[in-house]
């Protein structure tokens, strides 16, 4: 199978100026001048730092991207993942020529377009089909394109009543729906999508992604990016993971979200504190450590919303008492998902250990904190600890065309049936 | 989908997404492909102006008229500036009516970058597009003006034969097209300055007025004596008003030294423009 290269880039690399642009500038930029006429290398492309945004740089400039080079074969779907601020955007904006790379370069082979926002160059004070046509211009269509797309594109944002009426008197739904169906019809060799699905009802985000994916199955060139893991999933084959303006991680989709997610998302499964001393607790309980594991079928994968978890905790118990222990889960926003309490048992003094067992198929995708109550003749609380563990539960690969957040504070599996 | 085997440099491609640019790089096939790009904007241009307006289109002609009016009023009849044999109704009409366009398209290009930084931000098309579209409208707008004047023109020809114009008037186009390209290339060199430091643009608007004292549009050439003639030679402007006012009112100064050192001034800038706005597109984005 002869596979054409359609998109490569060559070490691009890309070069920003940190703090108020016009302060100093002139300085730098006459600095700049001095040493090219004199045909010495930049002085101001050495000293850029690896983007990193917690930390304070010393310098003022900031690499967005660094040496990246990657090459995407015709008809492949790929996406681009990372954290806010791994470079994703600036990646995007060098691929549809918004900005140049500050060095390297970006060889394409076909038609590129771009959709970094639904609705660029809409006027409000035109009508429907004038911004269809003004709009489908700007996104590099032919007048005689558009004119054959017109009908499916009005049909596809369903707003045929309000055509000729000015696109300032639509609601906010109808806007966005003419502008994705404007950017929908392109037919271009490569197309370039940033999260514009982020945009419009559930309804609407299922018709975008099928679309997209319409558009994937006819052999065209995606290159995606977005937050969303479950539509980058199962849009995307291939998939490029950017971190702090570099590649970590390239190949199938799969396997570069978990190794994105193993990577990005601070876990904390488990604590143990090995020193009497300093582990938490106080003259009835000190702990010793608190585990979460996850039965899963591989070492390399992720806690999924099918996985059966057991928390672990141990513990050694000071005085003589009747104990119970109730337990939390938190999200981190601060709501408590479930309180979940042991029966109470009159407990000797010395090493203890409890264990709770969350079923598959019960919590919804979200990262969770655990709280631990201990609690004495199941009345006085003896010891609370927060934030113990934390651990984050992902969405399974669905079916179905809807990639959009799950409701609902719990997920369960439960016996619903259809005749 | 990284496939090493087969990756080879000599294929040819459509797009280079590269950091620097040639200088002189046209890029007409793409313009070629954006045409309809550019009569969108044009259309929008002009649909916009008159949405939600009575009288329309009508406020084109009644802009200059008004303009006229005011200059009859303050700079013929107060002041009393000779506007040699033409009848200074006629002359104020062609002068503000050359001059508006000259000006509208000066401003409105100067802004180019700056002013649509935000669709720039998010799509590509040929920069060039922008700019281009701003000269069309603007000669839609000319044109529906001109017509005013055409029609008062036939008047003192034809019906109080106060003027008799020469064929010369048939090269006004040409003028035309020297001064709106004057316009263009002044304007795209501005905007390409000012996306790092805007302090040119204060200047801009301050500038476009006081340079109307050195164009003749409210006095023309015969009547400037003195040291202040030489700035009026000077100026690029005045040999084109002058020759346009010579072929439709058979009066004024027609110098082919003049108009070769305007068209000459005129290339170098053309040449200059291109190249700087080649250059700043590229990635003003960065810094507007």
């Amino acid at each position: 199978m002869s596979k054409e290269v359609v998109v490569k880039a060559e070490n691009i690399s890309k070069l920003y100026r940190l703090g108020q642009v016009g302060t100093g500038t002139l300085s730098h930029d006459l600095k700049r001048w001095w040493a090219l006429a004199r045909g010495k290398e930049d002085p101001y492309l050495k000293i850029g730092e690896e983007n990193d945004r917690t930390k304070k740089t010393e310098s003022d400039y900031a690499w967005a991207l660094r040496d990246i080079n990657f090459e995407i074969n015709k008809g492949d779907t790929i996406g681009i993942i990372g954290k806010n601020g791994a470079g994703k955007s600036t990646l995007l904006k060098l691929l549809s020529r918004v900005t140049s790379p500050t060095t390297g370069q970006i060889k394409v082979k076909g038609r590129i377009a771009a959709l970094l926002e639904v609705g660029t160059g809409f006027h409000p004070e035109l009508t429907g089909r004038e911004n269809i046509f003004l709009n489908g211009a700007i996104l590099g269509m032919t007048k005689k394109e558009i004119q054959r797309k017109f009908d499916e594109i009005v049909d596809f944002a369903g707003v045929e009543k309000y055509i000729d009426t000015p696109v300032k008197r639509y609601s906010s739904g109808m806007y966005v729906r003419l502008a994705f169906g404007v950017a929908a019809h392109l037919e271009p060799e490569i197309l370039i999508v940033d999260e514009v699905l982020a945009v419009g009802d559930a309804e609407f985000q299922k018709k975008c992604l099928g679309k997209m994916s319409d558009v994937a199955s006819h052999g065209r060139t995606i290159i995606f990016v977005s937050h969303n893991m479950q539509a980058v999933q199962s849009l995307c084959k291939s998939a490029i993971y950017l971190k702090s303006g570099h590649i970590a991680d390239v190949g199938i989709t799969e396997k570069v979200i978990n190794n994105y997610l193993s990577r990005e998302v601070k876990n904390c499964i488990e604590a143990k504190w090995d020193d009497e001393n300093t582990a938490p607790g106080n003259e009835y309980v000190r702990m010793k450590g608190a585990r979460i594991n996850p039965r899963l079928a591989s070492e390399t994968d992720i806690i999924s919303v099918a996985t059966d978890i057991d928390i672990t905790f141990d513990f050694v118990l000071h005085k003589e008492c009747a104990l119970n222990i109730s337990l939390f889960l938190n999200t981190p926003a601060g709501l408590c998902i479930f309180n979940v309490s042991t029966p109470s048992h009159q407990l000797k003094p010395g090493p203890h250990s409890s264990t709770l067992k969350i079923p598959g198929r019960l919590l919804n995708d979200d990262i969770y904190t655990i709280k631990l109550f201990f609690v004495k003749d199941t009345s006085a609380v003896v010891f609370a600890i927060e934030n113990i563990l934390t651990f984050e539960v992902v969405d399974e690969q669905r079916t179905g065309s809807w990639f959009g957040k799950w409701p609902g504070a719990v997920r369960p599996s439960l016996p619903f049936t259809l005749t | 989908m990284t496939d090493h085997t087969k990756s080879n440099d000599t294929d040819t491609w459509d797009i280079k997404i590269t950091s620097g640019s040639g200088y002189l790089d046209f890029h007409l096939n793409e313009l070629w492909h954006y045409r309809d790009l550019l009569m969108m904007f044009v259309k929008k241009d002009i649909i916009t102006v008159y949405k939600q307006t009575i009288l329309g289109p009508i406020w084109f002609i009644i802009q200059p008229m008004l303009t006229s009016l005011m200059f009859l009023l303050i700079f013929s009849s107060i002041a009393k500036i000779p506007t040699g044999a033409t009848p200074p109704i006629l002359f104020y009409l062609v002068g503000t009516t050359l001059w508006n366009y000259f000006a509208d398209t000066l401003n409105i290009t100067s802004k180019t970058f700056t002013d649509n930084a935000s669709v720039f931000g998010k799509v590509y098309f040929p920069r060039i597009i922008l700019p281009l579209s701003k000269v069309v409208s603007g000669l839609v707008k000319f044109l529906i003006q001109f017509s005013l004047f055409i029609i008062v023109w036939l008047y003192y020809v034809f019906i109080s034969k106060a003027i008799s114009p020469n064929w010369y008037v048939i090269l006004s186009p040409i003028w035309l097209f020297i001064m709106v390209l004057l316009s263009f290339c002044f304007g795209i060199i501005i905007t390409s300055l000012t996306t790092k430091y805007r302090d040119l643009t204060f200047l801009i608007g301050f500038g476009v007025q006081l340079a109307m004292y050195i164009t003749p549009v409210i006095i023309p050439l015969s009547e400037v004596h003195g040291k202040k003639k030489i700035f009026f030679l000077l100026n690029p402007l005045t040999s084109l008003f002058e020759a346009f006012k010579y072929g439709f009112f058979g009066q004024g100064t027609f110098s082919p030294s003049w108009l070769l050192y305007s068209t000459g001034i005129t290339l170098v800038l053309l040449i200059t423009g291109i190249m700087v706005f080649n250059k700043v597109e590229k990635r003003f984005i960065d810094t507007v």
